[in-house]
């Protein structure tokens, strides 16, 4: 009856990973952060982040980086967002809902076009 | 702040912040005692005797000499108002622990909340972190610590889709398995 996962799974899941990691060719890194300090959390940065978690799982979106960042000032735009992918220039994008979210990693992320209309200048 | 997943996720950056190696986060829900209990323990660069007052007083913290915000004395008035309890104790060089609790009863007491996506985000986006996630219901617990699960994936990111289905899955049935089973375990004896 118990769905405890058993490490002897993750072996598998890992090798499975490994393998659609090398069927994509690799487009450089990309880095998606988000902001976490209270100022963010309060504003929902968390619902962001999952939002940001299901579509990479839903999606399979592989070779991500999700990381995160404090407070960076500019409280009253959170919840914030910012894409850097390989070597082009961080992108912002404040008052990311999840929605939001969701289409800045299917439209920036997905095919490199950034969303205009969220992003902020810092 | 609605959700008390949501001050567990803001104190656990704190710990973050002051660059913590290991990080544990514990959540009781005893509902026979009447408590639910939260802490989070650090082994960052901790705070001296003077900052420790000010961490928990709104008033007087200074956002341009240190990260500190609303973030603690929000969680320490919310258990204050339910009849709990708020402890912070704190050593520099060594680390931080912080303890609150709650009557689990009372009504004026937060959601939990959704705390797998809570951990899910504290793991995946603080890698560099060791986490140990402790939860309790009743008499039964889920143990999360995710070091095994580093060691075999050896080096792959935990953002992979697969391994955070994977990562999601444990968190869910872990903490589900608990209450389920403390929940049938508590009907089996009154029948």
């Amino acid at each position: 009856m118990s769905t405890i996962k058993s490490l002897e799974d993750l072996k598998r899941v890992r090798e499975e990973a490994l393998k659609k990691r090398d069927l994509k060719a690799s487009s450089g890194t990309v880095q998606v952060i988000v902001g976490m300090g209270t100022c963010g959390i309060a504003a929902g940065a968390r619902d962001t982040m999952k939002s940001i978690l299901d579509t990479i799982e839903k999606d399979s979106l592989s070779g991500i980086i999700v990381t995160q960042t404090g407070c960076i000032g500019i409280c009253e735009k959170e919840p914030i967002l910012q894409v850097v992918i390989g070597e082009a220039a961080k992108v912002t994008y404040g008052k990311v809902t999840p929605d939001i979210a969701k289409k800045i990693l299917k439209e920036h992320v997905g095919n490199g076009k950034v969303v205009t209309d969220h992003m902020i200048n810092i | 702040m609605r959700e008390l997943s949501l001050h567990i996720l803001d104190i656990a950056e704190n710990s973050v912040s002051a660059k913590a190696k290991n990080i544990t986060i514990e959540i009781v829900e005893d509902t026979k005692a009447d408590l639910l209990k939260l802490s989070v323990q650090d082994d960052g660069r901790g705070m001296d005797s003077e900052m420790l007052v000010k961490v928990v007083d709104p008033f007087v913290t200074s956002r341009t000499t240190r990260k500190v915000g609303l973030g603690i004395p929000l969680l320490k008035a919310a258990a204050e108002e339910c009849n709990g309890s708020f402890e912070i104790t704190s050593r520099i060089g060594e680390g931080t622990k912080l303890i609150v609790q709650f009557q689990y009863s009372h009504i004026d007491r937060m959601p939990l909340g959704d705390y797998t996506t809570t951990m899910l985000h504290l793991l995946i986006a603080n890698p560099q972190v060791h986490w140990m996630f402790l939860y309790r219901y009743n008499d039964h617990s889920f143990n999360f610590n995710d070091e095994p699960i580093k060691a075999e994936l050896g080096g792959m990111s935990m953002s992979e889709p697969l391994i955070l289905n994977w990562i999601r899955e444990m968190l869910e049935s872990g903490i589900a398995d608990a209450q389920n089973n403390s929940k049938a375990g508590h009907v089996s004896k009154t029948q």
